[in-house]
């Protein structure tokens, strides 16, 4: 042990690797746990008693295919659901959980470009109800939402997030202001091919939807969103027409009574649709919950977080492979030590300990430096940094993750310190005292 | 106590095998003070490595204390090491970074290591040493680093004292005090003393002087111990 402290400097660079290495891997799982605690978080905000319908059968439950869904516009012609639908489920004869519905229905690109006073940006474009405004929780900041009487007379009205208001806007106040929505809208022809359609139209600015702050990428950040009634969306900027007065949507959301009511809501939206669709055999239609969305979104981020853990474990390894090279030069350095400790009943096992005991010291010093420097800069990141809107980091060191680094810090000095602690216990006493 | 039965002892350098011992006949009683003497080549840093135990005789028996070394494992051999032998070695061989009593307490490192420290700085009285138990190597003069040396081949307090050349590397004062301390521990304690050396007045000071030459034992006398000094 002394030996270590001896030649401190050189201890030092060979506690480098493992440090750098450890500190790698703390901070970067904390980011990629941080994604995730993000995702969970703008998720479980919209409330935990949502549900999400939309059309066609998804295999697993899948959630985060139903949220990619609402981007990619309207599904295939068989399975469709409809405004009329989303309606039904407020009869409380069939369906007593399903205490409220927002039918939503985007144009078929997944963002538009918004112009107004020669000011441009690109936000999602959503054709919603008044009631969208709480069961997806997305507050008004100034003016109004969409009324029902706007969507009976397919108004050309918007209500704009805070990030779209800024840059169209600046400081000015959008209400009463006009602004154009370019947005792309196709039809799948009876031959398979699709007509594209560039539609441009005006809407007027009634409200401005209060800043979210959280949520990052497509999920649920209202602050890059434009709202405008559905019925807009179905007559003014869709080629996509049916029969008259069925209006097909994208996802229907649905707010459960209470937490406790989703899995009987789920049961009664799945009943209710059957019905109306006059289905016999499988649904044409999935129901999902928060938590399967969740399960399915961590189940992609895990992967993130894989990567990343992998990506700091190489590090690490090279880390250990310096502590390999530090031992080897120890053991020759320090040849006749091991044969002045051999003629003193020294057996190899003893000497084997001895090295082994001296590498893994040196790289659990090592984890527990790079530990806390991981959690020092964790810390320092949290909350920082600007990528757009909940662009900051967000980092989340769990106590696993901890324990693991440390636990594998110790592993490399284990795993790469018997190789040159085998190699001294094999010294021959006579050899080795002889040694200069 | 120690018998050696046509020991021989076969190097192989490269190509070439070098026959360090060929054939060597030895009895040691318990209590002899045994010098080795010979020119350097003559086998018998060799010799007191296979009675050390610290290598194995190529042909031959070699039995000490009743027990067949030949042919022991590694780890045997440390064991005997740590517990029948003492060495003391021209070049003192401390650890550098270690005070005299840690240094006095390694060999209790391994194996019952009971009572160290008090051990330690009991040995280290024996050699009027106490007072500088926690000075390194390097702070004490060359005289007491081979009493340190001295103190820690008899911590365990083994039956056989093997000391290669003691006073090689010290003056004559210092030669003195060392040899007297040696003799000392074999009046006292009837410890066998082994010493290899080639001065002929240390060698004058044992009561049996065995001379080798070409891996062979040539005279083996036992001398008068009052004309000697």
């Amino acid at each position: 042990m002394s030996s270590l402290a001896s030649n401190k400097l050189r201890a030092g660079l060979t506690l480098l690797g493992i440090v750098i290495g450890v500190t790698a891997v703390i901070t970067l799982m904390a980011m990629g746990r941080g994604v995730q605690e993000s995702i969970r978080e703008s998720i479980e905000s919209l409330g935990s008693n949502l549900l999400y319908v939309t059309p066609g059968l998804s295999e697993s439950g899948g959630g985060a295919f139903a949220f990619f869904r609402n981007f990619g516009g309207g599904a295939g012609d068989s399975e469709a659901l409809t405004m009329d639908d989303a309606y039904a489920m407020l009869d409380t004869a069939y369906a007593p959980s399903v205490a409220a519905v927002a039918p939503e229905k985007s144009p078929s690109a997944v963002s538009g470009q918004v112009l107004a006073r020669g000011n441009e940006t690109f936000a999602e474009v959503l054709g919603v109800t008044p009631e969208y405004e709480f069961v997806r929780n997305h507050p008004i900041g100034s003016g109004s939402f969409i009324s029902h009487g706007h969507v009976l007379n397919n108004s050309m009205v918007a209500v704009i997030g805070a990030s779209v208001a800024e840059e169209l806007f600046g400081q000015r106040d959008p209400i009463g202001q006009t602004i154009r929505l370019n947005v792309e809208s196709f039809r799948v022809g009876p031959g398979g091919l699709g007509d594209v359609l560039d539609i441009g139209r005006l809407f007027t600015v009634i409200g401005v939807l209060e800043s979210q702050e959280e949520g990052i990428g497509p999920f649920g950040s209202a602050d890059y969103k434009v709202l405008v009634p559905i019925t807009a969306v179905h007559y003014r900027l869709s080629i996509d027409r049916t029969v008259p007065g069925e209006i097909r949507v994208d996802t229907i959301n649905v707010q459960a009574v209470d937490s406790d009511s989703t899995e009987s809501a789920e049961r009664e939206i799945t009943a209710l649709l059957r019905l109306r669709h006059r289905l016999t055999e499988e649904n044409d239609f999935t129901v999902s919950d928060q938590q399967q969305t969740i399960e399915t979104l961590e189940e992609t981020t895990n992967v993130l977080v894989l990567f990343l853990g992998s990506i700091a474990g190489i590090s690490l390894l090279v880390g250990g492979i310096g502590i390999m090279n530090i031992m080897l030069v120890s053991v020759t350095e320090r040849t006749r030590e091991i044969g002045i400790r051999k003629s003193m009943g020294a057996k190899r096992r003893d000497i084997l300990l001895q090295f082994v005991v001296e590498a893994s010291m040196l790289s659990l010093t090592g984890g527990l430096v790079g530990l806390a420097l991981g959690f020092g800069i964790s810390r320092v990141l949290d909350g920082r940094g600007d990528f757009g809107p909940g662009g900051e980091f967000n980092m989340v060191v769990t106590g696993d993750v901890a324990l693991l680094a440390v636990i594998v810090s110790v592993a490399i000095g284990l795993f790469f310190g018997i190789y040159p602690a085998t190699r001294a216990a094999r010294l021959h006493p006579i050899d080795a005292l002889r040694y200069e | 106590m120690i018998r050696l039965e046509d020991v021989t002892k076969i190097y192989r350098m490269g190509e070439v095998e070098v026959g360090a011992l060929q054939g060597v006949s030895l009895d040691i009683d318990e209590g002899e003070i045994v010098a080795i003497m010979g020119p350097s080549g003559s086998g018998k840093s060799t010799l007191m490595n296979v009675i050390g135990c610290l290598d194995v005789p190529t042909s031959g028996r070699y039995v000490l204390d009743g027990q067949d070394v030949a042919g022991v494992s590694d780890n045997r051999l440390s064991e005997i090491r740590g517990r029948q032998i003492g060495f003391v070695f021209q070049t003192y061989n401390l650890l550098p970074r270690l005070t005299a009593r840690a240094n006095v307490e390694l060999p209790l490192v391994y194996g019952h290591g009971s009572n160290r420290r008090r051990r330690a700085l009991e040995a280290l009285d024996r050699v009027g040493l106490g007072d500088r138990a926690n000075h390194k190597p390097a702070e004490l003069s060359g005289g007491q680093q081979q009493r340190v040396g001295i103190a820690r081949a008899l911590v365990k307090q083994p039956r056989i004292l093997l000391a290669d050349e003691p006073t090689g590397n010290l003056d004559s004062q210092s030669s003195e005090e060392i040899m007297e301390i040696l003799k000392e521990l074999n009046r006292n304690e009837g410890l066998t003393l082994i010493l290899v050396t080639h001065e002929r007045d240390i060698a004058s000071q044992a009561e049996r002087v065995v001379s080798m030459l070409d891996g062979k034992v040539v005279s083996d006398t036992t001398a008068n111990l009052e004309g000697a000094s």
